[in-house]
């Protein structure tokens, strides 16, 4: 057992909570009001009359049905399923008596509500199982006060309290109004991990039967009273921004139009924050009766807009960093000028990151130097579900519904836009159709309430997929040159990486294989640009993984070695002799997964029916190695088998992990593979799936296999870190089955054969 | 604006809308019918998927006007109490990541599994060609397809 105290993230959590603990909360659902009256259940826990309140994480019926609440919102990635089997966990609760919600959007009882970078489970971790144990310990005390017995002498399991010595035991339900009158201990006690009998076995997605039967539960399928619908008309090109429109009347006079007005999301004088991203700030919205009907005048709307003028806007920096600054060039951008542009940036010396001996000098006295360019093009999301959000605005106060990956970085952004203070917004965190990080860049929040203001009725922002795809917010089209300086006798003596992007550069420069090189030179680079980016699943390191690993690969070749054991002797230098002291990755944990996938995958047996590839990476406090089996039959590749391996700490939920990791693979699959979206004189050329190709059935990998290392470590990350590596060992696969390396995403560049 | 008369999930249901107006948004902002889902608008991701007399459509691009006598099946109808084997064999296996496309998954291997009973991968690549998963659920649901087809 581990005692930790109730307090987190310098906010005493608990006690907050104990304030409006205690009393007697009757029975409601904060999201009644977007579920049907009738749900379809086969079974699940019976509804109590009264609940009790224990603390901001949890409430006990007197039936001893439990309410868990996720404070992280929900974007596929199954907390809301996970994060209370966490709290049950430590509560000793009966899983089959847990109902899970999502908690409201309260920062003070919740801290930071955010989904993003593998965070959700690492850095809630102490604090829901601290939330669980606590309120198992006031249970415990309930019970100890009403049987008078000592306090150690009350035990619990699934629900049920024991005095084992006088035979007495009471479900948690009989004692919890007593418990939510005590106050929060200033210390508990937290399980051991061999004593788990939740985390670690595998949950249903709690979600799954409303998903299935087609039940709302997305801010899409929420129809708000006297609701009217909203579209927005962004500037077609990146590089302009909105004029005049131009027959703004016979619009208005459409079918079931209400009005047409142009928005500004921002004042003239407002500092973003570094979430505030949005190329087009100033928008002409369509509000009517229903969807067809904006979507009709959308089509008719014809609109002057203006060229942009070049600016430089300070932004905030993240999670309170230092401010930077962002110069906004004007003009309409091309992908061929971008190609050519990163071309001539990746021929310049770069910024030195990080250097360790003296490459300059390795480089002149090698006998051979490899050198390869790697190259990725801007990515667009593509959530299933279009952005969308609904608001009401009445008087200076403003509810707002909508799928969202952090509230609170919207909330400040929006009460400086309307005035008002941050206490009089209402944010509800709905489910969201996918997220992949764009939901972090909450702008569309911003601008249904604006609308909202304006028609003083209750709206529902929709964007068409083409507004969603055009938007901007894109992952960064990036570029990357390695060298490596060999010997006579074919040791590496020296290794170089030159990585660069529009406009941010996605170099890690402390990564493997830093600490493992004697000579070693990190430098980045940048051009700006007036597309917008965003984080993409596993920032940078979706492309660092599949450049990094492609070059290591192409070296053992030049080094006569089978890639696994090269990736392994070098983990053995950076373990025992690392050079520097800010390597960034445990070399044991690194060097694991790669044995895990060698003997998983059969990897020392010989399989000349399939082409394989090896990658690995480490990233948001977590490694993944791949083998990714491939054939080809008449020049097209079919991925046969992907063999994964993941040391993400302890699993909380194992066959969901699971899913998580082949989506991931899926993910990853898809975007090497077809992955593209780019410019023609500012305009997207690409905007719907007609044109934007995504992964579908038949493309997915036949077969994929994953295996998790056996720790007892906290939890890291897992969103993400199965994603990036797959962009290598499909690149390295691709290799073995054409002959040819693949230094260019998409690597099939839009066809489906290999060229 | 005109009146039709639609049978929906073994119901007729009436609206008054413009002709033009898509299957799609009938069923969502006129009748409530929320589980068909608007993800491309361009018949290119299957989130809208229905049953027009027990074939698979994409709502999102059929006209109200040519529904005309045909009855209409959304997620909402596909089964009594949400236990079409394919809703069950979606839960054995977990398959929903975000969930938004699912219900389009689900309705399209409907009409797949009442066409091809035992259908083989190859099959199932096919038929479910036209229907997106962003998350990346491909090879989960091809496995409930395929437990749902032992048990249909």
């Amino acid at each position: 057992m581990t005692k930790v105290r109730t307090s987190y993230n310098r906010r005493s959590f608990l006690k907050s909570v104990a304030v409006t603990g205690g009393g007697l909360v009757l029975g409601f659902n904060w999201l009644s009001g977007c579920r049907p009256a009738e749900t379809k259940m086969a079974t699940g826990p019976v509804l109590p009359d009264n609940w009790y309140e224990i603390n901001a994480y949890l409430k006990i019926g007197e039936n001893g049905t439990v309410t868990i609440r996720t404070p992280n919102p929900e974007f596929g990635q199954n907390v809301k399923t996970s994060m209370p089997m966490i709290v049950a966990e430590e509560l000793d609760a009966d899983w089959e008596n847990v109902i899970s919600e999502q908690a409201p959007f309260n920062a003070d009882k919740y801290g930071f509500q955010f989904t993003g970078g593998s965070l959700g489970i690492r850095t809630r971790w102490e604090g829901l199982r601290t939330a669980g144990a606590a309120a198992r310990h006031m249970l415990r005390e309930a019970a100890a006060q009403t049987w008078s017995v000592p306090l150690a002498e009350v035990t619990t399991a699934a629900g049920i309290l024991y005095h084992k010595s006088s035979d007495r035991s009471a479900s948690y339900g009989e004692m919890a109004e007593l418990a939510g009158s005590f106050p929060v201990p200033k210390e508990v006690e937290l399980k051991a991990v061999k004593d788990f009998t939740i985390i670690g076995n595998s949950k249903k997605n709690v979600d799954a039967r409303k998903i299935v039967s087609g039940e709302p539960l997305y801010a899409m399928d929420r129809y708000e009273e006297g609701q009217l619908v909203a579209m927005v008309v962004h500037p077609p090109s990146f590089g302009q921004r909105f004029g005049s429109i131009r027959n703004l009347e016979d619009v208005k006079a459409m079918p079931g139009i209400r009005e047409v007005f142009s928005i500004k999301t921002y004042k003239d004088d407002f500092q973003k924050g570094f979430f505030d991203t949005n190329a087009f700030p100033e928008l002409v919205a369509i509000v009517g009766a229903s969807t067809w009907e904006v979507m009709n005048a959308k089509k008719a709307i014809l609109v002057d807009w203006q060229p942009l003028e070049a600016y430089t806007e300070t932004v905030g920096g993240l999670f309170g960093g230092a401010n930077t600054s962002r110069n906004v060039p004007a003009g309409m951008e091309s992908t061929e000028d971008h190609r050519a542009r990163m071309n001539e940036a990746a021929g310049r010396s770069g910024r030195v990151v990080r250097k360790d001996g003296d490459p300059q000098a390795a480089f002149a006295s090698a006998e051979r130097v490899i050198e390869r360019s790697y190259s990725a093009p801007f990515l667009a999301h593509n959530c299933m579900e279009p952005i969308n959000c609904l608001a009401r605005v009445e008087g200076d106060k403003v509810w707002i519904a909508g799928p969202m990956q952090a509230p609170g970085l919207i909330e400040p952004t929006i009460a400086a836009r309307m005035d008002i203070p941050v206490e009089n917004i209402e944010i509800e965190m709905l489910r969201m159709g996918g997220g992949f990080g764009r939901r972090g860049y909450s702008h569309y929040l911003l601008e249904a309430a604006l609308i909202a203001q304006r028609v003083k009725t209750p709206v529902k922002l929709i964007y068409t997929r083409e507004d969603d795809m055009t938007n901007g917010v894109y992952r960064p089209a990036y570029q990357a040159t390695y060298r490596a300086a060999l010997d006579g006798a074919g040791n590496l003596l020296a290794f170089h990486v030159k990585a660069g992007g529009i406009p941010e550069s996605p170099l890690y420069a402390n990564r493997f294989p830093a600490g493992a090189i004697d000579n070693y030179l990190a430098e980045d680079w940048t051009l700006d640009s007036n597309i917008t980016i965003g984080a993409f699943r596993a920032p940078r390191s979706n492309f660092m993984a599949g450049a990094e690993q492609s070059f290591l690969d192409e070296l053992a070749e030049a080094m006569g070695k089978d890639p696994i054991s090269f990736r392994l002797e070098l983990l053995q230098r950076a373990a025992t002799d690392p050079v520097g002291d800010k390597n960034d990755y445990d070399p044991a944990r690194y060097a694991g997964v790669l044995k895990l996938v060698r003997e998983k995958a059969g990897w020392d047996q010989k399989k000349p029916d399939v082409h394989r590839g090896v990658s690995a990476y480490f990233c948001h406090h977590s490694y993944a190695a791949h083998v990714l089996e491939l054939t080809v039959e008449d020049d097209k590749p079919t991925v046969q088998k992907v063999t994964c391996a993941i040391d993400c700490g302890i699993v909380v939920n194992p066959d969901a992990a699971v899913n998580m990791a082949e989506g991931g693979i899926v993910d990853g699959v898809g975007n090497a593979l077809f992955g593209e979206m780019t410019f023609t004189d500012g305009v997207p050329d690409k905007n719907n799936f007609h044109q934007y190709r995504m992964i579908r059935m038949g493309e997915a990998p036949r077969k994929i296999e994953v295996h998790f290392v056996k720790s007892d470590i906290d939890p890291t990350g897992l969103g993400e870190p199965p994603f990036p590596p797959v962009f290598g060992a499909i690149a390295n696969a691709l290799y073995k089955a054409s002959g040819k390396r693949k230094y260019k995403q998409p690597f099939l560049g839009g066809q489906d054969l290999l060229g | 604006m005109s009146k039709y008369n639609l049978s929906i999930n073994g119901a007729t249901r009436s609206v008054d809308v413009d002709a033009t107006t898509p299957l799609l948004w009938v069923l969502r902002d006129h009748l409530r019918l929320i589980g068909t889902k608007y993800g491309c608008g361009m018949a290119q991701c299957g989130a809208c998927t229905v049953h027009l007399d027990g074939v698979a459509m994409r709502s999102c691009v059929l006209p109200v006007s040519q529904v005309g006598e045909q009855s209409v099946t959304t997620i909402e109808g596909l089964s009594e109490n949400n236990d079409h084997p394919l809703q069950e064999a979606w839960l054995e296996h977990d398959v929903p990541q975000c969930g938004y496309c699912q219900a389009g998954q689900i309705m399209n291997a409907a009409a797949l599994l009442s066409d091809t009973p035992n259908p083989t991968d190859e099959d199932i690549d096919a038929m479910m060609a036209g229907n997106i998963c962003r998350c990346g659920t491909y090879t989960r649901i091809k496995a409930a397809i395929k437990t749902a087809a032992t048990k249909s």
